[in-house]
């Protein structure tokens, strides 16, 4: 059975091709002066240099967290190429974008202009650092959003950005949140005023393509009082064989009856089977429900990076906010993921709900890792978490740290967890009813992230569903 | 029913298989033809379950020797999946759990892999919610099973009752139902036993592997073996299993011995 599981893992990565474009990019290393360089070519107001520097300087002081369930060589942060660009060139509308690029969304089967006109979807697009276009910006500046890049919005929008940028993650936050605080090339804004609710899903699609070049996104949120908005975050990046960093930070700003969802399908590359390349992904995702009755709900599928190292977390500060967390990582081969969440409980009357499903498969480790903090004046706080690991074959690792901290003594919270396998024993059930192996681990599959998958925007879980599938082929035998 | 000449559906010839390198099955010798209802006794460990599980395609046995072809063709050719879609049924004795798997969806998705395998057409949710509902009926269950897990949770009246459910959607052409009565309550039994007794036909044959004697009170077999020690070492018809039932297994064993030595 086990080399028809092995099978099912071993499909190559059908992503991995490298777009030649001519970039502009700063030498190796990190110093003051290539942040200096970085926000000068960014044309950047004194105030994000200060804020660049400041955290900076925060980095130099902190040591890289040792606590992830996750090992990897040392990094050199001397070697990493900390800013790349396609050459500048003048303002593009879409059908001035470099063909080049739009042939390698192509590839990746994301037609943009045709996906967005046809889903409905507007497309901030990440290449390497820069974002070169934008759609839909129209039709959502009549109901006065703002989605660009955030580079843009600091150039259009500087007081909306700098009252918020730093606001649920500061500079000093954690090792990786300061250094992508010091270097973040772009990323994108998102601003979504007092009671409108925004007409579509607003997606980015991001993507490495420079060899070595570190890619540190910076994504802001901001639902003002009543707003309502569903973000979407999907990836896939070329094949490389050296190992490359990704330290993105996601902020997110909830007020008063304000309503955020965010999804995301992580497929970076995860290094071939013998655990040769891969992205690093440590990224640190919180949001603050700073508002009464505020939502924010994470929903993610990550199944790409070598490493994932990743806590989406909900800070329920405003009375009645609502922090949701529902989570599918799935490690192949000799991928680590320590993912999990946060949910700090401070107003009155907050509610958390954390539903994470981990699938191990090959010689991958899968940690999920969460912790719940009621403090003391959240007075009627509740919590639910239920953490499930799933394991194909024998050479896999699945592990539960979960962290409760309570200091309210009216405060409920539930922990359930449970490991199961894919036994043989299961899989000759399906056989002897005519099914063969690989439909039935995707059904097992599918069962088993259903709790999850109906959280996510309907196109969305169909991608995902299908990923799913992809990754494990050749898992199972 | 004995149907004279009627069509030999399985002929095994001396079928040895082992489980971890220790051979558990001997030389097992069988011949199943339409209509056939095969009952097959014996003490634990005798081989008999194994016997079934063999025939089925299970992964952890390994055969060592022999033949077993099913409507003409070597069963051993084909993987666990094609032997099902080409109408071999093993009903289990401890049917597995599949959480977060909807029955409905399971009992569909076997239902439509055994009828695209027959060139037969598939039916939509909707018609195969119509279709099953109609055959739970014949197992008294109740519909509220089809929205939970496979077998979760499930007693063990109602796997078995699952199982049965599963033969009448299939509709096998050779059923291999292990200790099918074990753990049921009598109401139970008669339930599953009318099942069997509904869906066995002219065309088709049943392999019963039963512990007791009780299960043949309900579905009447024509032939009875007795396994020990991995082969079948007397058979005969249904008074044989009241013979046993009052008489052990022993004296069996003993006449075997000395016929052999004679």
């Amino acid at each position: 059975m086990s080399s028809v599981l092995q099978n099912l893992i071993d499909q190559p990565y059908q992503a991995g091709f490298v777009t030649d474009i001519e970039s502009d990019t700063a030498p190796r290393g990190l110093s003051e002066d290539v942040i200096r360089m970085i926000s000068a070519k960014k044309e950047e107001p004194q105030w994000l240099l200060d804020f660049r520097l400041e955290a900076y300087r925060h980095w130099l002081k902190m040591a890289e967290p040792a606590w992830p369930n996750v090992s990897y060589p040392k990094i050199d942060f001397q070697d990493i190429i900390y800013y790349s660009a396609p050459k500048p060139k003048k303002k593009l509308s879409m059908d001035e974008v470099d063909p080049e690029l739009l042939r390698t969304f192509e590839k990746l089967g994301v037609p943009m202009n045709e996906r967005a006109a046809l889903a409905g979807v507007a497309v901030d697009v990440i290449f390497d650092s820069v974002s070169v276009a934008t759609t839909y910006k129209q039709k959502l500046a009549d109901v006065g959003i703002i989605f660009c890049s955030i580079s843009e919005a600091v150039r259009e929008h500087p007081e909306l950005v700098r009252k918020y940028l730093g606001s649920v993650v500061p500079t000093g936050d954690n090792y990786y949140a300061a250094l992508n605080s010091a270097v973040f090339t772009d990323g994108s804004f998102c601003y979504i005023p007092k009671g409108v609710k925004c007409p579509m899903e607003l997606s980015t699609y991001f993507r490495i393509n420079t060899q070595d070049s570190g890619q540190f996104e910076r994504t802001l949120i901001v639902a003002e009082e009543g707003a309502w908005v569903s973000y979407l975050e999907g990836c896939t990046a070329p094949k490389f064989d050296t190992n490359q960093l990704h330290a993105a930070v996601v902020e997110l700003v909830a007020l008063d009856d304000a309503e955020i969802k965010y999804s995301t399908v992580q497929n970076w590359y995860a290094g071939d089977a013998n655990g040769v390349g891969g992205i690093y992904n440590f990224v640190t995702k919180r949001a603050l429900c700073r508002g009464a009755r505020s939502k924010v709900s994470w929903t993610q599928v990550e199944t790409g990076s070598a490493i994932t190292w990743k806590y989406p977390s909900c800070v329920l500060l405003g009375d009645d906010s609502v922090g949701e967390f529902y989570s599918v990582a799935l490690t192949n081969h000799k991928q680590q993921a320590d993912t999990g969440t946060k949910m700090i409980h401070i107003g009155r009357n907050t509610k958390s709900r954390i539903i994470s499903k981990g699938i191990s498969a090959g010689e991958s480790n899968n940690s999920y890792r969460g912790l719940v903090r009621v403090g003391p004046k959240a007075e009627g706080a509740r919590n639910f978490s239920q953490c499930d690991s799933l394991l194909i074959g024998e050479r896999c690792g699945a592990h539960t740290f979960p962290y409760i901290q309570v200091q309210n003594p009216h405060a409920k919270v539930e922990h359930e967890a449970t490991t199961s396998k894919i036994g043989e024993d299961q899989l000759f059930y399906f056989q002897s009813r005519g099914i063969d192996v690989e439909q039935a681990v995707s059904v097992i599959i599918n069962g088993f992230v259903k709790d999850v998958f109906t959280q996510l925007p309907m196109e969305f879980a169909v991608e995902a569903t299908k990923l799913l599938g992809l990754k494990l082929e050749g898992s199972v035998g | 029913m004995i149907v004279k000449d009627s069509r030999v559906l399985l002929e095994v010839k001396d079928l040895r298989a082992a489980i971890g390198g220790r051979e558990i099955l001997k030389g097992m010798n069988l011949t199943v033809r339409a209509g056939e209802i095969h009952a097959i006794m014996g003490p634990n460990g005798s081989g008999k379950s194994t016997f079934s599980k063999v025939l089925a395609g299970h992964p952890t046995y390994e055969v060592t020797g022999g033949t077993v072809t099913f409507e003409g063709k070597d069963l051993f050719a084909l993987p666990p999946e094609e032997r099902a879609r080409a109408g071999i049924f093993l009903g289990f004795q401890y049917p597995v759990e599949i959480p977060g798997v909807a029955n409905t969806q399971f009992l569909r998705l076997a239902y439509n892999t055994v009828q695209g395998a027959r060139g037969k057409d598939e039916l939509d949710p909707l018609e195969f919610d119509d279709f099953v509902r109609e055959r739970m009926k014949l197992l008294e269950m109740d519909p509220g099973f089809l929205d939970r897990s496979v077998n979760e949770g499930f007693s063990g009246g109602e796997k078995k009752r699952n199982e049965i459910l599963q033969m009448a959607l299939l509709e096998p052409v050779l059923s291999l139902l292990d200790e099918t009565d074990s753990g049921l309550d009598i109401d139970a039994l008669r339930i599953v036993a009318r099942g069997v007794n509904t869906l066995i036909h002219k065309d088709n044959a049943c392999v019963l592997v039963t512990h007791y004697q009780r299960l043949l009170n309900y579905i009447r077999p024509d032939y009875v073996h007795v396994m020990e020690s991995g082969r079948i070492i007397k058979t005969g018809d249904p008074s044989l299993a009241l013979e046993l039932e009052s008489r052990g297994y022993d004296w069996v064993s003993e006449e075997f011995r000395s016929r052999a030595a004679a």
